[in-house]
């Protein structure tokens, strides 16, 4: 993938790229509304911070604190090293549950939000093996409609006009066409996902957090979705990253007021759902996904990447994410902060994206479990250089400056050369638009023919 | 108190005049300022781009033209920001430790080091500052809207000195520009119309002057400027600062 050319192709399209901007700007402000009353605030960040630190720290104990407590509450606990196994863990839940197991016919399962379901091509896999799947939450069920990954991991159709979801809903809901107004597409949207739901024989959700020491979890949603799934079904299953994990109960009066007013600028989440053990005659199982994030903890540079709660605040405040959508990332957790969680899968495939940043540090500012993602970034950079994957020209042209700048009398002729040519060139050539993308959009400054140097040497010089 | 001027290399080849606002308002200010002429490059533009390892020579270059001094003045945040916080791959020897703590923004430096009160100068237009991020968020040179609706930081403080200055009110006051060193070329389009959002922001609400503490933003927003031939004048802050009118 190379973000430069995807985020050009968003960009082209000024208006759509004017109205994703202050969509997601409109975002970040209501953020800015609700967090800047409450003065505790980045003493919260601090606490976030430090309580995740301490977790990571200590991650083996408390994963298995975890399962130990589940189990006595009677959830199956299942781990899974990758999506694959993953996968193949879920499946098998699905088959051998006692009201599936050898009947005959559709399968059905109803999904609430989940990035890591996302992360391991869950849905894919399990239609493969004749399950039907359907995401719940409204955003994510339009993408599913549209065949399309999710943009931004709070808010999957961000990237969608309404009348864009008009058009998806009059092919897959029969809505009809040109019906754009959102309360009309929110009732067929309901009307659809209620006949899914009482069908259901799975529910599937993902995790916001899970309390080490009581075996339980929380899932935060704004439609309800999750509830309505997983009551209504058999079997609850509940897949999380190994990240997902906090020591105590009272630690998540600290996340849960970070998390909506961080995401959406709402002081909480609709439903803050907490599971802990199955209702009399059903299953809960609990599949937990390790699929990388071991190898980055091993990473001392990248290892507090893994203390984020997946709140999306990074992306709305990323003025290059506003600007080239979250499909320019090509990777399940698009913005600033899946520019430092992708390098760790597949360094190659995701070179350019530690670079799709001017470093700026907005993210780092904004998160709410204080990630130097900025930081990061800039140190991703110099492990996609130490590992060979920066562009050519790139790679021997900073080695070529590197040592210009090192010699004062190079640098002092190479300044001089540069300008005098940018004096006496055309503008038509200087500013060719093939070969200087600079002046695509930007005139060059003046070239002056004395440097400060040369000013300095000539007026000032004892 | 020895006082030396770092002239960051782009300010140096482009904006000569920058520097020369400087070193004239450091000495009507009464400091005696050095100007060591082996002087290039702070070595950001490559350790930015990935090559820090290549950069090690030029940061070891900048510290030994450097390490004489107790100051290191330069007007940019930028090259401060990374002298400051990415020298910490070469070995920290007592010069590399001086230089690091002794290298000072030009208005970080006025204000805290110098302590300048007064600004006795006539600027009766219509202001916009742009924010440097690495000034603002780097060097905390300012309040960030992450964390307080409070705008206030030094640049503003400087500005709001001068006599009949109208300071613009942005709807965005610290978005990026979209420079971002080789950023600018490399995702072209997407620093092109950050920085077209940024010149928009400002016409909207009446700059005549556009202002800053980095010459890199102002360069890439000036390009922006003249290619859409707005009226609005690009300073940097120090030629403001040293009396210099649009």
């Amino acid at each position: 993938m190379n973000h430069p050319a995807l985020a050009e192709k968003f960009a082209k399209d000024f208006n759509r790229t004017t109205w994703h901007d202050e969509t997601l700007w409109f975002v970040r402000q209501k953020r800015d509304r609700a967090i800047y009353p409450i003065p505790e605030f980045q003493e919260l960040r601090t606490l976030a911070s430090q309580i995740k630190d301490h977790t990571l720290s200590n991650l083996d104990n408390y994963l298995l604190q975890f399962e130990e407590n589940a189990r006595k509450n009677g959830v199956k606990v299942h781990w899974a090293a990758d999506g694959e196994e993953h996968n193949r863990i879920v499946l098998d839940i699905i088959r051998n549950a006692p009201h599936i197991k050898g009947r005959t016919g559709p399968i059905k399962m109803v999904k609430s939000k989940s990035m890591l379901t996302e992360e391991c091509h869950l849905n894919p896999f399990l239609q493969k093996n004749g399950v039907e799947v359907v995401d719940t939450d409204l955003g994510e069920r339009i993408v599913q409609f549209r065949n399309e990954p999710p943009s931004h991991i709070v808010m999957p159709a961000i990237h969608l006009k309404k009348e864009d979801v008009g058009e998806t809903f009059h092919e897959h809901l029969g809505t009809p066409k040109g019906e754009k107004d959102p309360q009309a597409l929110t009732e067929a949207a309901r009307q659809h996902l209620r006949q899914k739901f009482v069908e259901a024989d799975i529910a599937l959700t993902g995790v916001n957090f899970a309390v080490a020491e009581t075996g339980s979890f929380v899932v935060c949603t704004n439609e309800g979705n999750a509830d309505l799934g997983v009551n209504l079904a058999n079997v609850h299953i509940a897949c999380m990253g190994m990240e997902k994990l906090i020591p105590k109960v009272e630690h998540l009066s600290v996340f849960i007021r970070l998390l909506a007013r961080s995401a959406t600028g709402q002081p909480v989440t609709t439903y803050t759902s907490h599971f802990t053990k199955p209702a009399e005659g059903k299953e809960m199982h609990i599949v937990i996904v390790d699929n990388g994030r071991t190898q980055q903890l091993g990473r001392s540079d990248f290892r507090n990447s893994l203390k984020c709660i997946r709140c999306g605040a990074c992306m709305n405040t990323c003025p290059v994410y506003r600007r080239s959508g979250g499909h320019s990332y090509d990777f399940t957790v698009p913005g600033p902060i899946g520019a430092i969680l992708s390098p760790n899968i597949d360094l190659h495939k995701y070179s350019t994206l530690p670079f799709a940043s001017t470093l700026c540090g907005s993210c780092s500012d904004v998160c709410p479990v204080k990630i130097d993602i900025h930081v990061q970034l800039y140190k991703w950079r110099q492990v996609v250089s130490k590992e060979n994957e920066l562009p050519a020209v790139k790679k021997w042209g900073m080695k070529g400056l590197a040592k210009m700048l090192a010699m004062p009398k190079v640098y002092n002729l190479g300044g001089k050369v540069a300008r005098s040519a940018l004096r006496i060139l055309p503008h038509g050539m200087t500013h060719a638009k093939g070969m200087n993308p600079w002046a695509k959009a930007r005139e060059l400054p003046d070239a002056p023919k004395q440097s400060f140097k040369e000013w300095y040497s000539q007026n000032k010089k004892p | 108190m020895k006082v030396a001027l770092f002239i960051p290399c782009y300010v140096d080849q482009f904006y000569p005049n920058v520097g020369i606002n400087t070193l004239q308002l450091l000495e009507k200010l009464g400091v005696e300022v050095a100007y060591p002429t082996q002087q290039t490059c702070c070595g950001q533009p490559m350790a930015n781009s990935g090559c820090e390892q290549d950069s090690k020579e030029v940061y070891h270059h900048f510290v030994d033209t450097f390490a004489d001094y107790d100051y290191v003045v330069t007007p940019s945040g930028s090259c401060t920001y990374h002298v400051r916080k990415h020298y910490d791959i070469i070995e920290q020897t007592p010069a590399v430790q001086k230089v690091r703590k002794g290298v000072y923004e030009l208005v970080d430096f006025l204000e805290n080091i110098l302590k300048v009160e007064e600004i006795p100068i006539d600027f009766p237009y219509k202001v916009g500052l742009h924010l440097s991020c690495h000034g603002q968020r780097g060097l905390r040179q300012a309040n960030a809207s992450e964390i307080t609706g409070d705008k206030g930081g030094q640049i503003l403080t400087l500005l709001k000195k001068l006599k009949g200055i109208e300071i613009t009110q942005l709807e965005r006051n610290d978005e990026c520009c979209g420079f971002g060193g080789s950023f600018c070329i490399t995702e072209e389009a997407v620093s092109a119309r950050m920085g077209q959002d940024r010149i928009a922001d400002h016409v909207r609400h009446g700059t005549k002057v556009l202002t800053g503490g980095d010459m890199s933003c102002l360069m890439h927003l000036e390009g922006i400027v003249k290619r859409q031939q707005v009226q609005i004048k690009v300073m940097h802050i120090v030629e403001i600062l040293n009396g210099s009118q649009p």
